[in-house]
């Protein structure tokens, strides 16, 4: 199934043409097809410019959800060597939204913990849309943990949008995972590296957020509210979520502008779904230039620049 | 309560179009009619049923703390509006109107039967004391200021959440209270949370459910989903009693439940426990 996004239609309309061009010249090539070809073979890359670089909030918000959009295990695949995923919270049990395990990241052994989504029903099914239960945060906790202790430096990979609003996330006190996360993850004594690489929905984004370097990939977003939320509080409707996306500053450009994001992670024209190994090369370049910034750092200047960081959030008068 | 019922339902319907502010008050629990003024008296607590009302800020430091004890810090900061969030600044000044408040947070040095504490206390009143930069600023300094001269921490939360017209930056404020807690317990210095009706969304997800010692007003409403979202995410049934203090005792969050009028002795007795200014020279 090939998700086409409304404003890539045109792109895809002519990218359609094309390939009737080509087939027709490969049949029997004139000089006239060839031109044909050659000019809009031109026209495609032209419109493909003007859509893509001029993409609304909006649009990276669809971008970013993009069913062919590369996922955290799509990246561990292609970024790391030897992943060892790692199972449980130890109390009630495994949250298949949030993988977990020792990895290679460019030669670096790390811990890497992330949300994952699915491709289809079943896969949802498993992933939960990578919305985690209370488990998800308290396996990610227990296993940086092990990373502060084996001093290893954590990279989390954030794609959610949001923790699983449930019955059994709420008896299992989803709100304290997430808050027992921020308070803990300030303290560890070791680098993170967090990644939004896609979805970074609220404060199921930040449980496993709070890091030495925040990235963000260039179409994900991050925002404390979902465009739709939102839209749906102010505007009293789902159909305003472009609105609520412009106003909301939940691009990374905007929030690297808002100094709450400190690089923003180059994606292929169009997005990392057109082309998942070259945006998998510049996320494991992107960390693993984040990891060697931080790996000489003594401990307490690395959680005295790590607290400061955050506690330097927030605008008043 | 007798006395009050005599009073006509229609009696009441004048009274109420003359005076918005109300002499009476319908109690939302067991529908008694109350007199305000015995409403305040009682700590916004229903005589009839033992409901407990929102309360302000103002009468939440007075039922807690040693008399004039209170000094108020940070009472000036304001908020902006970082984002350009079209009508954020209009809605932040009518809640200062209305209230009387700068923020959704009071924040302060006081004693509780002779022990000192900083408190912070959110005004359910000012925009559902959503948490903004301001909101998280205040309860960050603090509990700073609690750690920096070694005393306990005391919050009162009652939030809808994080405040949407900051965007990520009220995320963040999640971040910078957890972080500034997290130093407070390195220090191992006592934080005590109290929750209100309704403690929802970022703040339960962040310093509401971080406290040594977790407290709660009794029935009220404590989550990080709104029970609708939840209904409408799980096509379920929601269990009775889902998120309210009841459950989330049974639930083992909370360790407590606390009537407003035991609030006092009950801050009293912890910090006794958790501070040395209960412990009598050894011998
Ligand atoms: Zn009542």
């Amino acid at each position: 199934m090939k998700q086409v996004l409304e404003f890539e239609k045109p792109i895809v309309k002519l990218q359609e043409e094309l390939e009737e061009l080509r087939r027709k010249h490969a049949q029997k090539p004139t000089e006239k097809l060839a031109t044909q070809v050659a000019g809009m073979e031109g026209r495609l890359a032209d419109l493909q410019k003007e859509v893509y670089t001029n993409l609304i909030p909006w649009q990276r918000v669809q971008i970013s959800r993009h069913i062919s959009r590369p996922f955290m295990l799509d990246y561990i695949r292609l970024c790391c060597e030897d992943f060892v995923e790692l199972h449980g919270d130890r109390h009630i049990g495994d949250d298949n939204a949030m993988p977990a395990g020792f990895a290679t990241w460019g030669g670096r052994r790390v811990v890497v913990v992330g949300h994952q989504k699915g491709r289809d029903t079943k896969e949802n099914l498993l992933r939960n849309f990578g919305s985690a239960h209370p488990e998800g945060y308290r396996k990610a906790l227990r296993l940086m943990r092990l990373a502060e202790k084996f001093q290893l430096p954590i990279v989390t990979l954030i794609d959610t949008p949001g923790a699983f609003p449930g019955i059994g996330a709420e008896e299992r006190n989803i709100a304290e995972a997430i808050a027992f996360n921020l308070k803990e993850m300030m303290l560890l004594k070791t680098p993170i590296v967090a990644v939004v690489i896609g979805e970074g929905g609220s404060g199921g984004a930040l449980g496993i957020g709070i890091a030495d370097r925040v990235l963000m990939m260039e179409n994900a977003y991050y925002s404390v509210i979902s465009p739709e939320g939102c839209a749906a509080i102010l505007w009293k409707h789902r159909e305003h979520a472009p609105e609520a996306a412009q106003a909301l500053k939940l691009s990374a450009q905007d929030l690297t502008g808002l100094g709450i994001v400190d690089g923003i992670v180059p994606e292929p024209l169009g997005g990392a779904h057109h082309d998942h190994e070259t945006a998998a090369a510049s996320l494991k370049a992107a960390v693993s230039q984040a990891l060697a910034d931080l790996e000489n750092l003594p401990v307490d200047k690395l959680l005295d620049q790590r607290y400061e960081k955050f506690r330097g959030m927030g605008k008043m008068a | 309560m007798g006395i009050f019922k005599k009073r006509s339902v229609s009696d009441l319907g004048e009274k109420k179009k003359d005076m918005p502010e109300g002499l009476w008050v319908k109690c939302p629990s067991c529908n008694e009619s109350l007199f305000q003024e015995a409403l305040a008296k009682n700590l916004r607590v229903c005589t009839n049923c033992g409901y407990h009302f929102t309360i302000s800020s103002a009468e939440r430091i007075e039922s807690i703390v040693d008399t004039g004890s209170f000094v108020e810090m940070d009472a000036d900061l304001d908020s902006v509006d970082a984002l350009g969030f079209k009508g954020y600044l209009d809605k932040v000044k009518a809640y200062q109107k209305k209230t009387g408040l700068m923020e959704a947070v009071v924040t302060g040095r006081a004693t509780i039967e002779s022990c000192p504490a900083l408190l912070a206390i959110m005004d359910f009143r000012f925009l559902g004391a959503s948490m903004g930069s301001v909101v998280g600023e205040k309860i960050t300094r603090a509990i700073e200021a609690a750690t920096a001269e070694r005393k306990a921490v005391i919050v009162f939360s009652a939030s809808g959440g994080a405040r949407m017209h900051e965007g990520i930056l009220s995320l963040m404020q999640m971040a910078k209270t957890s972080g500034a807690l997290a130093r407070h317990a390195a220090a191992q210095l006592p934080y005590i949370s109290v929750l209100t009706h309704p403690t929802t969304g970022g703040v339960t997800a962040s310093f509401a459910t971080l406290g040594d010692i977790i407290i709660a007003e009794p029935k009220c409403m404590i989550g990080f989903a709104g029970p609708r979202v939840v209904k409408e995410t799980t096509h379920a049934d929601l269990p009775p009693g889902f998120q309210t203090a009841e459950f989330m005792l049974q639930h083992g969050l909370v360790d407590q439940i606390v009537e407003r009028k035991d609030m006092r002795s009950t801050l009293g007795a912890l910090l006794k426990y958790m501070t040395p200014c209960g412990r009598t020279q050894a011998a």
